[in-house]
C-alpha cells in the first residue's frame, strides 16, 4: 500500500467513527427528548420540539454527523460510507443491551453478524474512493 | 400513515444523500480542518448547488423522521431506512459514475439482510 493510500486509509477510518458515533448518540438523544405525548401537527409544533434540551443536544450531534459526513463524500465514495458507516447499527443494539438492559435475541445477533460482515468485506476489501485522485485540492484552496 | 411517512422519508434520504456525495465530490477533498478553513468550506459549500438541494431534501427527511419517531419506535424507524442501501447503491454507480464491484454489492446486500433482521 502506497503512502498516499495508508493516509487516505487511515483518514478515513477516523471520519467514519466520527460519522458513526455522532449518528447513533444523536438519534438515541432525540428519542429520548421526544416526551411520549408529542403531537406533531403544525410547523410550529415541530420547530418547539427542537427546544426539548435533549432533543437539542440530538439536533447538535446530528449537525456533527452531517458536517463530518459530508467531509468523508468529499474523498470517499457514496458506494464505500454507505455499508462502512452502517456498523452504526451494531452500536446502537450494542448500546441498548449495555446501557439499556435490553436483550438481544437470535436472529438480532445473526443480523449484527451479516452487518459487520458486509462492513468488514468493504472496508477491508476496497479502497475508499475509485476515482483515483481526479481532484487535487490546492488550486481551489489557494484562492482564499 | 406510518407507511406514507416511510416513503416520503425514503424518497427525500436517498435524494439528499446521492447529492450530497455528488457536491462533495465536485468540491474535491477537504484536506484543512482548522476552524478557519472549515469556515472558509462551509461558505464554498453555500454556493454548490447539488449541497443546496441536498440539504433541502435532508430536512425533508430529518422532520419526517421525527414525525415517524413520535408514532414509532426507534428500533422501527431506524432499520426500515435501510431501503436506501439499495436506491442509493444503484444511483452511485449510475448517476455518481462510482465502479461499484462485487465486494461492494455484496456488502450492501449482506448489510441490508443484516439491518432487517436486527429489527424483526
Amino acid at each position: 500500500m502506497s503512502s498516499e493510500a495508508a493516509r487516505l486509509r487511515l483518514k478515513t477510518w477516523i471520519f467514519t467513527a466520527i460519522v458513526v458515533l455522532s449518528n447513533a448518540f444523536g438519534d438515541f438523544f432525540l428519542k429520548r427528548g421526544m416526551p411520549e405525548s408529542a403531537s406533531l401537527v403544525s410547523p410550529l409544533d415541530y420547530i418547539g420540539m427542537l427546544f426539548h434540551p435533549w432533543v437539542t443536544l440530538g439536533v447538535a450531534l446530528l449537525v456533527l454527523w452531517q458536517m463530518s459526513r459530508m467531509a468523508l463524500l468529499s474523498w470517499a465514495d457514496l458506494s464505500y460510507v454507505l455499508p462502512v458507516t452502517s456498523i452504526g447499527y451494531v452500536l446502537v443494539a450494542l448500546i441498548g443491551k449495555v446501557l439499556l438492559n435490553e436483550n438481544i435475541s437470535g436472529h438480532r445477533w445473526a443480523g449484527i453478524l451479516l452487518i459487520m460482515a458486509g462492513v468488514a468485506l468493504v472496508s477491508f476489501g476496497t479502497a475508499p474512493s475509485t476515482h483515483a485522485h481526479s481532484h487535487p485540492a490546492p488550486p481551489k484552496a489557494a484562492q482564499s | 400513515m406510518k407507511w406514507a411517512i416511510v416513503g416520503l422519508m425514503v424518497g427525500a434520504t436517498t435524494v439528499g444523500e446521492v447529492l450530497q456525495a455528488k457536491g462533495m465530490r465536485r468540491h474535491g477533498e477537504i484536506r484543512d480542518f482548522r476552524p478557519g478553513a472549515i469556515g472558509r468550506a462551509l461558505a464554498v459549500l453555500a454556493r454548490n448547488r447539488f449541497v443546496i438541494g441536498s440539504i433541502g431534501a435532508m430536512a425533508i427527511s430529518f422532520f419526517a423522521f421525527l414525525k415517524l419517531l413520535s408514532v414509532t419506535d426507534l428500533s422501527f424507524a431506524v432499520p426500515v431506512s435501510a431501503v436506501t442501501y439499495v436506491m442509493e447503491t444503484v444511483l452511485a454507480k449510475y448517476f455518481l459514475h462510482e465502479q461499484v464491484n462485487g465486494l461492494r454489492w455484496i456488502g450492501a446486500a449482506l448489510v441490508v439482510c443484516g439491518v432487517m433482521l436486527v429489527s424483526l
